[in-house]
């Protein structure tokens, strides 16, 4: 028998879970560009789309101050107290 | 000595458990088998039991696994021989030589103590314990017996064993998850299994390992050391101590680990986008001041190279911190496209010794006589820079310039990206060859023989990258007549001297995303205690 000491932080492996789905697509979609190259150009579309098949939702644009940090604790507070939907692009 | 001594449950070699008993006087002698002294001793102390017992129990522990059953028949011994193979009672007693003689009255409490064999001693104890319990004294040929003879070193003061009983009693200050890995099981490859590894070997993180390497600094193994993204695990001392072993590192080796991780922790350096990034990059640790020396880091022959234990293990332990501590692993958070040797481990120190500037750490505000650590983000390197025919000093620093053209793309130009330059022995006599000749002068040279006209940043048929053709067009040919140098300023070039006196070799590592964008460098000092 050998004994060694765990070299992970130990965190158990958290099962994520999809939120429920809402059935129609209602309320606030948020935008978010991560901010690399390009980023706009498919959420520009993205947004043409959304608006094209759901009239009703209101669509909010938000971007991360750089692409290669993780966004920020008040941006992520932000876009949770105005929306319901967040799509997040681009990466690669 | 202390009054009493702790109590013991040990098997004796015909099989049941002895205990030291709480009531009635005792004889407790530690033995080993292939001590001389010991066996001298042996004789006596079975003629002590045949005299004495059962009023005194006499007890002998002996530490030599099967040499015990040796030495007991060795001496016919009728006494009870008890096991003490691992060697904990005798690191309870806190001995230090074996024969180790204890005699402990009918409370518990320590009468008397005495090592090695000087047989004044034994014939005044076998006196006193014929007085003591009203028995007539052992019949023993004193005169047949060595006058003195010192004794052995207890087998628990080995470092192997001594460690290993220090980490189970210290076991509090380890609190790291213990994994137990089933004898039949090849503790290698369960690490590899477990994903401990970068793909290397690792050396097992035993406790007393651990307990060895947490030798190497001062600090708790409690203490914080960082928030290790991606994850954002707690690095405590402990889990670098860990990590360390794991690499391969001495214990001296800690201080520089645990500066370094706190400085790749730090917002600026941003290790989280150095591990996310398709781009590659990877920490590049600088170690300059006293410890290089101290610790044996290489600095000159192959400094960038294998075969340095210090350079080579110190870049390993913070790299595996970041894969398990902050979770940074390929596949996961780290997207690397291609990756880079560098993920393995990349750390040297500054030739200061050869350097005619003031080495990287006073350039960036420390005293000389600190230790530091500076770590860059890189994504290649080290490519060299080639130039055996140069002999005027602006000669071999455009030479530089033009190897340093390579970062990201020769065409590209402007870059507000950091390159870290390291400039061999040959090139600096170069440099020097007409007098001083200063880092901010080789900085500008590299900017002067870089400037392109920005027409030449232009995509086109042989290449699409650069200047887009429409951005061309908005800027107009009197703009892009402008020349513009490598780097958008000096500040992102910097400099350290190393490597051997031979060859005519510098070397560039090619950085990434620099700045608030992605990342700084930063600098730690290195706490010696």
């Amino acid at each position: 028998m050998t004994t060694i000491l765990d070299p992970t932080d130990e965190r158990k492996p958290v099962h994520r879970q999809i939120t429920a789905r809402k059935g129609p697509l209602s309320g606030t979609v948020a935008l978010l560009d991560i901010r690399k190259p390009r980023g706009n150009v498919l959420l520009d579309e993205l947004e043409r789309q959304l608006i094209a098949a759901e009239p009703g939702i209101t669509v909010k644009r938000f971007a991360k101050p750089t692409f290669t940090k993780p966004c920020p604790d008040d941006l992520r507070r932000d876009i949770a107290s105005q929306v319901d939907y967040v799509i997040e692009a681009l990466a690669d | 000595m202390t009054d009493t001594k702790p109590g013991f449950s040990l098997k004796s070699l015909t099989g049941e458990t002895r205990t030291l008993p709480a009531h009635g006087p005792s004889l407790v002698v530690f033995v080993k088998e292939d001590c001389e002294t010991c066996n001298t001793a042996a004789p006596v102390l079975e003629a002590f039991h045949k005299a004495y017992s059962p009023a005194l129990h006499v007890l002998m522990p002996a530490q030599s696994g099967d040499g015990n059953a040796v030495l007991k028949e060795r001496h016919s011994l009728t006494l009870p021989v008890l096991d003490d193979t691992a060697c904990k009672t005798s690191f309870d007693w806190d001995i230090e030589i074996v024969p180790s003689v204890f005699w402990l009255g009918a409370d518990g409490e320590v009468k008397s103590h005495f090592e090695g064999f000087i047989r004044q001693e034994w014939q005044d104890l076998s006196a006193a314990l014929s007085a003591s319990l009203d028995l007539p004294a052992a019949q023993i040929d004193w005169d047949s017996l060595p006058a003195w003879r010192p004794g052995c070193g207890s087998k628990h003061l080995y470092p192997e064993i001594f460690e290993k009983l220090t980490a189970a009693k210290q076991g509090s200050a380890l609190l790291a998850r213990r994994i137990e890995i089933a004898s039949a099981d090849d503790v290698s490859e369960f690490m590899f299994d477990q994903g401990f590894s970068d793909g290397l070997p690792l050396v097992p993180p035993t406790p007393e390992r651990v307990l060895r390497m947490l030798q190497g600094t001062h600090r708790a193994p409690q203490d914080l050391v960082a928030i290790v993204p991606p994850n954002m695990g707690e690095a405590t001392v402990e889990k670098v101590a860990i990590n360390a072993v794991m690499a391969g590192c001495k214990p001296d080796y800690m201080p520089v680990i645990l500066a370094a991780l706190e400085a790749v922790c730090t917002d600026d350096f941003n290790i989280h986008g150095v591990t996310a990034t398709t781009m590659g990059a990877s920490p590049v640790l600088i170690v300059n001041g006293p410890i290089r020396d101290k610790i044996g880091m290489n600095k000159g022959l192959s400094a960038l190279g294998a075969g340095n234990r210090a350079n080579a293990t110190i870049g390993r332990a913070v790299r595996l911190i970041v894969r398990n501590v902050g979770g940074g692993k390929p596949g996961g958070v780290e997207r690397s496209t291609l990756g880079n040797p560098m993920k393995y481990t990349m750390c040297f120190a500054e030739h200061e010794e050869r350097s005619p500037w003031a080495p990287l750490h006073v350039e960036r505000g420390f005293k000389r006589e600190d230790s530091v650590v500076t770590v860059f983000a890189m994504t290649g390197g080290p490519v060299h820079i080639v130039d055996q025919e140069s002999r005027a000093p602006d000669q071999v620093a455009g030479s530089m310039g033009l190897g340093l053209e390579s970062v990201f793309l020769p065409k590209m130009h402007n870059l507000p990206i950091d390159a870290l330059l390291v400039v061999c022995p040959e090139h600096i006599d170069t440099l020097m060859s007409a007098g001083p000749y200063s880092k901010q002068r080789l900085r500008a040279r590299i900017q002067e023989v870089t400037r392109r006209p920005l027409s030449e940043m232009v995509a086109d048929d042989l290449s699409g990258a650069g200047l887009s053709k429409e951005a061309a067009a908005r800027l107009g040919p009197e703009k892009l007549d402008a020349r513009v140098p490598k780097f958008a300023s000096e500040d992102y070039i910097h400099i350290v001297v190393a490597g051997s006196d031979a060859g005519k070799f510098s070397a560039a590592f090619h950085g990434w995303a620099s700045g608030e964008i992605g990342s700084k460098p930063v600098s730690r000092k290195i706490d010696l205690g």
